[in-house]
């Protein structure tokens, strides 16, 4: 807490250079000191657990799905909105391919296609009725998330483990990290590896960076969330574009869906339950204002980050009963809520004088 | 001249707010009335202990849908003064739940027998510590701007955490008989208790509605906050006051859940609660997007909710997959009332009614 009581305080000291940065590249660069400050601390206060690098692999192996979930929320709040439907898509889609995969002898590219078409369809309806309705996305989204967990039961209702071959074996594939692995107890030296799941994650979180920054489209999202008044006055087709924010966020719901399938290689109603709730966290750490036309899929990527290395800490400093880790998010997300406000009023008040 | 007279009735019946609720409830009514007659049927029994009791699946939804129209109260508040919706509602009962357990049974520790404290103590702390997380939702909508089902998320995600923290993650078990009574039965009364509980609410909130001045000011608020702002009311206060309601219809609907079953799971305990108060909202016709208000329509439309959840369950709908469909409901309630969808049946029928007229010309 400290660190970030002195970063607030450097800040006002550095009023001037402040002032000029874009919002979204101060709240970015505020996402991604506070990280490596955490992380650091944690080496220094909790020891060598994670000074190891597959530490730091075995966050990203945990959180792939996470990972390409909070990079579609983060657009839909750059565009505006919000989706809490994704934790319901994940753990659809998941389920669905794991009866696809189990009981009626399905492929893996056919279980992909699933994934795909389940996030298609949702972004279909959703951006629809969000964009062109009129409606309020929490509603629909609201209604999407029950929609799905129903679902979820209504296709199998007891969870399982998937053993289809093919896809067991795709699940273990490891990609060895060179150079990075470490001896563990007995003297032996383990490669550090991650899974497949995350270099989808990276590839999604790179190509995002890109279409946010140097595509029509993703300039597009910045000024609709920004005012869509001016959006508007602009040449922009507003509600195109907030259809096209929900398409991807439910389609990369869709493929993480797939990812947090591969990583925990079972179905159940209870997947994936509050992942929305992290997703949103992590993209309001990573500097996205809720209100929109703020944000950085890069900030995104370090939200998932911070939070995964704050549960970490919290589990790794003995309080790993299960209800600390909703106390923490929760402790998170209101202090940078309340954060994003003071630095958003403060520099309002510093541009207008 | 006598038609036109009775068609401007039928046109008035139809703008009425409270059309949708009774109408919805008359096609649930006549459905189940096709499907089963035995739907409507009530029994007088008596229970375990000798006591008078009536059973049916009307007094399940009059049981049952007295929570959600407890909730729908403060959530038909919540939802006019800041336009959005407080998400937290399953949480905060799980807290409030918590907290009755706590005081009632004592330290979590030690095993203790009998009533530590009173049951109106136990309510009241339980009210207090409610209405303190409702002024905390109400501080972060109203003073920190953010959009309340945000601010509320904050809630939803830790409160069935803190809700297993009070207690230390044991489920302690109240064993006095007195205390089932607000969840259950009174002896020598075949009504469920909470529906007297529920008109005691109701009964509250009509005299607060009716000799001050909440539900203007509230409207007000709702519809343009920097004009009631400069209309000398304080909106933030109001927001805040808004959400504080919420809390203590929180604390009650807490207390009933607790008395059912002498304690509870605080993982399952009201689960998706929120999404049937919103559904009352909505179902009332009332708008989303906060401003005016009806609220005998949201509390009708509670028991509409209740209503549907209870034909869903008569047809062995999975209590897990029973979202699935009221997900459907509240899609197709929000686009029947989205008001792009409105100018287009307003112009359809205005076609069609020029249509005729020309024809009755010719």
């Amino acid at each position: 807490m400290s660190e970030k009581n002195k970063k607030t305080a450097g800040s006002v000291s550095l009023l001037n250079k402040i002032a000029n940065m874009t919002d979204t590249n101060l709240l970015l660069t505020i996402t991604i000191v506070i990280f490596f400050v955490m992380y650091i601390g944690a080496i220094v206060f909790q020891g060598a657990g994670f000074l190891k690098p597959q530490t730091f692999f075995n966050i990203l192996n945990a959180n792939a799905a996470l990972i390409i979930g909070a990079c579609g929320m983060s657009i839909v709040m750059i565009s505006g909105g919000i989706d809490i439907s994704i934790g319901g898509v994940i753990a659809l889609v998941s389920m669905s391919c794991a009866v696809y995969l189990d009981y009626h002898g399905g492929s893996v590219i056919g279980a992909i296609g699933i994934a795909l078409l389940i996030g298609l369809l949702y972004g279909l309806v959703q951006g629809y009725l969000v964009a062109y309705l009129n409606i309020q996305p929490f509603i629909v989204s609201l209604a999407g998330m029950f929609f799905a967990r129903g679902m979820t039961t209504i296709v199998n209702s007891s969870p399982f483990n998937v053993a289809h071959e093919e896809f067991v074996a795709l699940k273990n594939f490891r990609i060895v990290v060179p150079f990075m692995g470490s001896v563990n107890k007995k003297g032996v030296y383990v490669d550090a590896y991650i899974q497949i799941g995350v270099v989808v994650a990276l590839l999604v979180v790179l190509l995002l960076f890109a279409m946010l920054r140097w595509t029509k489209l993703g300039r597009a999202f910045y000024a609709v969330g920004g005012n869509a008044q001016s959006a508007l006055m602009l040449g922009i087709n507003v509600r195109r574009t907030k259809f096209f924010s929900h398409l991807i966020c439910s389609l990369l719901a869709g493929i993480a869906g797939f990812v947090y399938f591969l990583y925990v290689g079972s179905g159940s109603p209870s997947h994936a339950s509050g992942l929305e709730m992290n997703a949103i966290a992590s993209s309001i750490i990573g500097g996205t204002m809720l209100t929109g036309g703020v944000g950085n899929i890069i900030g995104t990527f370090f939200g998932v980050l911070s939070l995964s290395t704050i549960q970490n800490i919290v589990s790794s400093a003995g309080l790993d009963q299960a209800w600390w880790t909703g106390i923490t998010i929760a402790a998170m997300l209101c202090l940078f809520l309340v954060v994003q406000s003071v630095v958003i009023a403060f520099k309002k008040r510093s541009l207008r004088k | 001249m006598q038609k036109t007279k009775s068609s401007e009735a039928l046109k008035g019946i139809v703008r009425h707010q409270l059309f949708i609720p009774v109408l919805a409830l008359l096609i649930l009514a006549v459905f189940n009335l096709i499907a089963d007659p035995n739907f409507f049927k009530i029994t007088l029994g008596y229970n375990s202990v000798g006591d008078p009791v009536l059973s049916g699946y009307l007094v399940t939804i009059l049981d049952y849908g007295s929570e959600v129209a407890i909730l729908a109260i403060g959530m038909t508040l919540v939802t006019a003064a800041s336009g959005g919706q407080d998400i937290s509602v399953g949480a905060a009962i799980a807290i409030a739940g918590s907290v009755i357990l706590r005081v009632l049974c004592g330290n979590p520790n030690e095993l203790l027998e009998g009533l530590q404290a009173p049951i109106i103590v136990a309510f009241l702390v339980a009210c207090v510590v409610a209405m303190l997380f409702g002024a905390f939702n109400g501080v972060l909508v109203a003073c920190f701007k953010i959009q309340p089902m945000v601010a509320t998320l904050i809630l939803y995600t830790a409160g069935r955490s803190i809700a297993a923290w009070i207690n230390n993650n044991t489920l302690p078990i109240v064993t006095d008989t007195s205390f089932t009574y607000i969840g259950g039965f009174i002896p020598g009364i075949p009504v469920p208790t909470p529906f007297f509980v529920a008109l005691a609410c109701m009964l509250v909130i009509a005299l607060v509605m009716k000799f001050t001045n909440l539900r203007l000011y509230t409207q007000a608020v709702g519809i343009n906050e920097s004009s009631s702002k400069l209309n000398g009311l304080n909106p933030v206060l109001i927001k805040i006051l808004s959400f504080v309601i919420l809390g203590l219809c929180v604390a009650v609907v807490g207390l009933i859940k607790v008395s059912r079953l002498s304690t509870i799971n605080y993982s399952v305990v009201a689960k998706d609660i929120e999404m049937d108060a919103i559904l009352a909202v909505a179902l009332g016709g009332n708008a989303l997007s906060g401003g005016k208000f009806n609220m005998t329509a949201s509390i009708l439309g509670a028991y509409v909710i209740q209503f549907l959840t209870t034909t869903l369950y008569k047809f062995n709908v999975q209590a897990d997959a029973l979202p699935a469909y009221k997900a459907v409901v509240i899609i197709m309630l929000v686009v029947m009332s989205a008001p792009s969808v409105k100018e287009k049946v307003a112009s359809l029928s205005k076609k069609l009614k020029s249509n005729s007229q020309t024809k009755e010309v010719a």
